[in-house]
C-alpha cells in the first residue's frame, strides 16, 4: 500500500486534496441543490417543507399575485420584483462609489515612500479587523438625529447662521448606500493597491517621454493596467452586497428591503423556507450572470487572492 | 517622474478616504465613555468614582470604576463573556481544521495531477462567487433535513437529538474558510522551487521528512497568513453562524446584532472598544514577529 | 566496488506528456557506461535530454523504458534517499531556513550519523571549499559563488560514490566561472570520485571532462574525450555544434580505409578528407566539415590538390587571431587565422574583394554522414 502509494502521484494528490474537497462538496454543493430542491416545493403548516414539484414560488417571485385589491382571480404584484430591482441598483452604486474612493487612496498608498507605504495599508486594514456589526452600530450612531454628523452641519450653519434642523437621515436609502460603501470600501482598496503597486515606475516615465500630460498617462496608462485589481474589487464588492442583510436591517429599517432580509424573514419570521429558497436561488443567479459578463470581458485577476 | 505623485486632488482623496474610515470608529469609542444610559446623545464622561453606581435619571453621575463605567459593566455581563467563549472556540477549532485539511489541499493542486483536481480548484471559488446568504440557508436546509431524517431514524431524543450548536456553527465555518487558505498557500507555493525538495531526498530525507525539515518550514510564512485569514474572517462571520448557530453558541456578533435590534446602552460601545482593542493589539504583535522574522539575523 | 562502470544508462527511455497531450521522448533509447573516478559531462542545447537523464541517476524520475544501474545494480524506482548519488542542484537549492552548517548537516542526520561526527565532518567540508567560519550564515548571506561552494560542500560531506551537477555554474558569472571549473576539476581529482556533469556550455565541457557525451533531441550524438569530439567529430551535428565548421555538401567517389574521395559540385572539383564513418557507400551525398582554424590560406596563384580561389567578404581583427569571411564559388566560408606577427600596416591585413588562394588538407577535412 505504502509502496504504491509512493509511486503514484495521482493517489498522493486525491488522497491531499480529497478531506477539502469531501468538506466543500458536502457544505457547499450538496446544500445548493437541496436549496433548488426545497425551491419547487411547498410550506408546510408547520413551517416545514412539503416536497413537490411546483413554480408557485418562482411565479410568485416574479409578480403573480392571487390576493388582489380589486377583487380579480390574478394580477401583478411588483414588491418582489422591485425588491430584487433595488437590490441590484444598490449593488451597482455600492460598487461605484467604493471604485471611486478607493481609486485615489489605493493610488496615493501606491506611491508613497515604500517606507511609509506598509503603514498606509495597515490603516486601511484596521477597520476592517473590526467586526461588521459594529460598523453598522457605529454608522446608525453618526446618523441618527441626534447624531454626531447633525452636531457637526448644525455647529457649521451656527457659525454661518443659517437656520437648521436636524436631518432625518437613519433609515433611508441613502444611509444604507453609505452603510455598504464603509463596509466593502477596503476590499476594493487592496486590490487595486496591489495592481498598482505592480506598475514600474519606468512606464510612468516612458508615458511621460512619449510626450503624455498627467490626464493621459493615467487614461492610457494607469488605469488599463490596474483594471485586474479593479476587476478583483468588484467582485469582491458587488457579490456580498447583493446578499447583505444587516447593513439594510439596521441602517435602513423598515424601509429598506433588500433581497438579503426577504431571504432571512422567509426562514424567521415568516417561516416559508421553499419561497425563501426561490429567492436565495435567484440572487445567487443574478450574482453569477452579472460576475461571468464581468469576468469574461476583464478577466478574473490573481488579485482577489492578493486581497 | 510622476504626474500624479503630489497632486493635491490625490492628497485630499486620500485625507477624505481615512477620515471616512476612521471617523465612525472614533465617535464608537467616544461614546463608550457616555455619562447617558440612553447613548442617544453624548452627555459628557462620567464624572466621578463612588462606591456605588449613582443615577440621576438616565444619566450616571458616578460609578466604582468612574469613567470606565460601561466597561465594568461589561465585565460582569456573563452572556458577553459566554459569547466570547464561543466566538474563541469556534475561531480556534475551525481555523486548526481548515489549515491543516486546506495546505494539503493546495500541495495537491499546486504540485500534483490526479482525476478530481479540476473539481477540487473550481469548488474553492464557490464562497467567492456566491452571496454568503445563499451558502448560509443552504447549509441550514441541509442540518434541518439532515438532523430530522436522522432524530427520526434513529429515535434521538431529548439531550441526543441532533441540533444546532457549536458542532454545526464550526464544520460550517471551515467550509467557507479553507478556500481562503487554500487559495493563499496555492499562492505561495507557485514560487516554491520543487528543487528544494529533491534537495532534500538527495541527501537522504524521506518523504516525510522532506516535508516536516524542508517544505513545511519553507510555506510556513503562507500557512500562516492563511490560517490567521481565516482566523479574522471566523472572528468575524456574521451570516453563516446567523444561520447555523442555535441555544447556547451565540457569537459575538450575533450577541451584538441582538443588542441593535433591542435597548443599546454604552455598553455595546464598551464591547465594541475592547473588541477593536483586542484586534489591533494583536495585529501589531503579528506584524512585529514577521518583521522580526524577515530581517536577516546577522 | 561491485562493478567496473560507475553508473551505467541501458537503453533507457523517458516519455512526457507535453501540457498540449502529445506524448515527448525526452531521453530516446540512451546507454552509457560511466566510469569510477571519471569527470563526465553531458552537453547539449536546452531539451536535449542531459538534465532528465541526471534526474533518472538521481531518482527523481524513472525511465519509462530500459534501466539506470549504479555501481552495477539495477536501481528500478528506488527512491533518491536510498541512492548512494548526490546532487549539486543548478538553482544550488540550498535551504534558507537553515544556516550553511545546518544545510551541510542536514544529509548526515538523516544518515544518523552522531553529533560530534556531524561537526568534524561539517568543519572538514567547509575547509575543503574553503569556507571555514561561514558556518553561521544563512544561505542568502552569502555571494553566489560562495553558495555554489556550500552546494557542493552539502553533496560531498556524505561522500556520494558518485555526484551528479546540474549545470552548476550557470549563474556565476564569466570570471568565477573560470575559476570554479578549475576548482572543481581540481576537487574531482582530490577525490577521486566520479563526477556527471551537465552543461551546455561547451568549452565548460572541454575544459572539464574526461569524456563528454554529446546529446541532442534526446539520444547521444557522440561519447569521447574532448579531444576526439572536436577533432573527429561523428556527424554533421557534432561539428556544428562543437566549435565552428563551414559545411560543403558533395558525393563520395571512392573510398579507402582513411581517405575518402568527394565530388563537390558547388566547386566542380574533389576533395580528399578523412571518412568519420565506416559504414559509406559510393555515391553516397555526404557533408564536409573544415574548421576555420584548419583553413589555410596559400600564396597567391599556388595550384594543385586541395587548392582554391575564394574572394574576401570581410576581414574581421580580434586580437589575437583575424576572421577572414570569404566567398569561395557562392559558398561562405570563415577562416580563421592567428595574429603570430606583430604588425600594423594597413595592406598586411586582407581587404574586401581580395582574391586569396585556401588549402585543404585531406587530414583537416571531416567527410561526414549527412544527418
Amino acid at each position: 500500500m505504502l509502496q504504491r502509494l509512493r509511486e503514484s502521484k495521482s493517489m498522493q494528490g486525491t488522497f491531499l486534496a480529497l478531506p477539502t474537497t469531501l468538506w466543500l462538496f458536502v457544505l457547499l454543493i450538496i446544500p445548493l441543490f437541496l436549496t433548488l430542491i426545497v425551491s419547487f416545493g411547498q410550506r408546510s403548516p408547520d413551517g416545514g417543507v412539503i416536497f413537490s414539484f411546483s413554480l408557485d414560488n418562482y411565479i410568485r417571485l416574479l409578480g403573480y399575485s392571487t390576493d388582489c385589491p380589486g377583487g380579480q382571480a390574478s394580477c401583478f404584484d411588483p414588491l418582489y420584483v422591485n425588491i430584487l430591482w433595488r437590490s441590484l441598483t444598490l449593488a451597482f452604486n455600492t460598487t461605484a462609489v467604493v471604485i471611486l474612493l478607493a481609486y485615489p487612496l489605493a493610488y496615493f498608498i501606491a506611491r508613497a515612500h515604500p517606507k511609509r507605504r506598509n503603514l498606509f495599508l495597515f490603516m486601511v486594514l484596521i477597520p476592517l479587523w473590526t467586526n461588521f456589526v459594529i460598523r453598522v452600530y457605529a454608522w446608525m450612531m453618526l446618523l441618527r438625529k441626534e447624531g454626531a454628523i447633525n452636531i457637526v452641519i448644525g455647529w457649521v450653519a451656527g457659525l454661518f447662521g443659517i437656520e437648521f434642523t436636524p436631518l432625518e437621515m437613519l433609515y433611508t436609502p441613502g444611509a444604507v448606500l453609505v452603510g455598504m460603501v464603509y463596509e466593502f470600501l477596503p476590499f476594493m482598496i487592496l486590490p487595486i493597491y496591489t495592481s498598482l503597486e505592480k506598475i514600474d515606475n519606468s512606464l510612468y516615465e516612458a508615458a511621460a517621454d512619449l510626450g503624455a500630460n498627467a490626464v493621459k498617462t493615467l487614461l492610457r496608462v494607469t488605469l488599463p493596467l490596474s483594471m485586474p485589481g479593479v476587476v478583483a474589487g468588484t467582485i469582491l464588492v458587488f457579490i456580498p452586497v447583493m446578499g447583505t442583510f444587516i447593513v439594510s436591517d439596521i441602517l435602513g429599517g423598515r424601509q429598506v428591503i433588500l433581497v438579503g432580509n426577504l431571504i432571512q424573514r422567509q426562514f424567521l419570521d415568516a417561516r416559508d423556507p421553499t419561497f425563501g429558497s426561490a429567492a436565495s436561488l435567484i440572487l445567487m443567479v443574478m450574482t453569477l450572470i452579472v460576475t461571468y459578463f464581468y469576468t469574461r470581458k476583464f478577466g478574473f485577476g490573481e488579485e482577489i487572492v492578493a486581497a | 517622474m510622476n504626474p500624479f505623485k503630489r497632486s493635491p486632488f490625490v492628497i485630499a482623496a486620500a485625507v477624505f478616504v481615512y477620515t471616512f474610515l476612521y471617523a465612525p470608529i472614533l465617535i464608537l469609542i467616544l461614546y463608550s465613555f457616555n455619562a447617558s444610559r440612553t447613548n442617544v446623545t453624548f452627555d459628557g464622561f462620567i464624572p466621578a468614582f463612588s462606591e456605588r453606581v449613582e443615577m440621576d435619571g438616565s444619566l450616571v453621575k458616578a460609578s466604582p470604576c468612574g469613567p470606565f463605567h460601561w466597561y465594568c459593566d461589561l465585565a460582569k455581563n456573563d452572556d458577553v463573556i459566554e459569547a466570547a467563549g464561543n466566538t474563541l472556540t469556534i475561531a480556534f477549532t475551525a481555523t486548526l481544521i481548515a489549515t491543516i485539511i486546506g495546505t494539503m489541499a493546495a500541495l495537491a493542486l499546486q504540485r500534483y495531477d490526479f482525476k478530481i483536481k479540476p473539481f477540487s480548484q473550481l469548488s474553492l471559488y464557490i464562497p467567492i462567487v456566491i452571496p454568503e446568504i445563499v451558502m448560509g440557508i443552504g447549509i441550514l436546509t441541509l442540518f434541518s433535513q439532515a438532523f430530522g431524517w436522522l432524530n427520526n431514524a434513529f429515535n434521538l431524543t431529548g439531550d441526543a437529538r441532533l441540533a444546532l450548536g457549536i458542532g454545526t456553527v464550526t464544520v460550517s465555518h471551515i467550509a467557507f474558510m479553507v478556500p481562503f487558505v487554500t487559495l493563499v498557500v496555492q499562492a505561495r507555493l507557485q514560487g516554491f522551487d520543487k528543487s528544494f525538495e529533491e534537495a532534500a531526498m538527495d541527501l537522504g530525507a524521506n518523504e516525510w521528512t522532506t516535508f516536516r525539515r524542508v517544505t513545511f518550514p519553507m510555506i510556513l510564512p503562507g500557512v500562516l497568513s492563511g490560517a490567521l485569514l481565516a482566523f479574522t474572517l471566523s472572528l468575524d462571520d456574521f451570516v453563516i453562524t446567523f444561520f447555523t448557530n442555535g441555544p447556547g453558541s451565540t457569537t459575538l456578533p450575533i450577541y451584538v446584532y441582538g443588542l441593535l435590534r433591542r435597548i443599546i446602552t454604552p455598553q455595546v460601545n464598551a464591547l465594541s472598544t475592547v473588541w477593536i482593542l483586542i484586534v489591533f493589539i494583536a495585529v501589531l504583535l503579528l506584524q512585529w514577529l514577521q518583521s522580526r522574522e524577515a530581517k536577516p539575523a546577522h | 566496488m561491485t562493478s567496473e562502470f560507475a553508473v551505467e544508462l541501458r537503453d533507457v527511455v523517458k516519455k512526457f506528456v507535453t501540457p498540449e497531450g502529445n506524448e515527448l521522448n525526452a531521453v530516446d533509447h540512451v546507454s552509457m557506461q560511466i566510469k569510477n573516478g571519471e569527470f563526465f559531462s553531458m552537453l547539449g542545447s536546452s531539451g536535449c535530454g542531459k538534465t532528465t537523464s541526471l534526474r533518472m541517476i538521481a531518482g527523481f524520475e524513472w525511465p519509462t523504458e530500459g534501466e539506470v544501474y549504479i555501481e552495477g545494480r539495477a536501481m528500478g524506482h528506488t527512491p533518491p534517499f536510498q541512492r548512494k548519488v548526490n546532487t549539486v542542484f543548478q538553482s544550488y537549492a540550498l535551504f534558507q531556513h537553515m544556516t550553511v552548517a545546518q544545510n551541510i548537516a542536514f544529509g548526515l542526520e538523516m544518515e544518523g550519523v552522531g553529533e560530534d561526527e556531524i561537526k568534524k565532518r561539517v568543519g572538514r567540508a567547509l575547509e575543503m571549499v574553503q569556507l571555514t567560519g561561514m558556518e553561521r550564515r544563512r544561505p542568502k548571506q552569502l555571494s553566489g559563488g560562495q553558495q555554489q561552494r556550500v552546494a557542493v560542500a552539502r553533496a560531498l560531506v556524505k561522500t556520494p560514490s558518485v555526484l551528479l551537477l546540474d549545470e552548476p555554474l550557470g549563474a556565476l558569472d564569466l570570471k568565477l566561472r573560470k575559476e570554479m571549473q578549475l576548482e572543481l576539476k581540481a576537487l574531482q581529482q582530490q577525490l577521486g570520485i566520479t563526477f556527471i556533469y551537465v552543461t551546455h556550455d561547451q568549452e565548460e565541457a572541454l575544459t572539464m571532462s574526461d569524456r563528454i557525451a554529446v546529446m541532442s533531441k534526446g539520444k547521444v550524438q557522440q561519447l569521447a574525450t574532448p579531444v576526439e569530439i572536436y577533432e573527429r567529430p561523428s556527424n554533421k551535428f557534432v561539428a556544428d555544434f562543437i566549435g565552428e565548421s563551414n559545411f560543403l555538401e558533395g558525393t563520395i567517389k571512392s573510398l579507402a580505409r582513411d581517405e575518402a574521395v568527394v565530388f563537390v559540385p558547388a566547386l566542380n572539383a574533389e576533395l580528399r578528407g578523412m571518412p568519420m564513418s565506416s559504414d559509406f557507400v559510393n555515391g553516397e551525398a555526404v557533408a564536409i566539415s573544415v574548421r576555420p582554424e584548419k583553413i589555410r590560406i596559400a600564396e597567391n596563384n599556388a595550384k594543385g590538390d586541395g587548392l582554391f580561389e575564394a574572394k574576401v567578404l570581410t576581414s574581421v581583427y580580434i586580437g589575437s587571431d583575424t576572421h577572414v569571411y570569404v566567398d569561395m564559388a557562392g559558398i561562405r566560408l570563415k577562416v580563421m587565422e592567428q595574429n603570430r606577427i606583430s604588425r600594423l600596416d594597413p595592406s598586411s591585413f586582407y581587404t574586401k574583394d581580395q582574391i586569396i588562394t585556401l588549402l585543404f588538407m585531406p587530414e583537416n577535412t571531416l567527410v561526414l554522414k549527412k544527418d
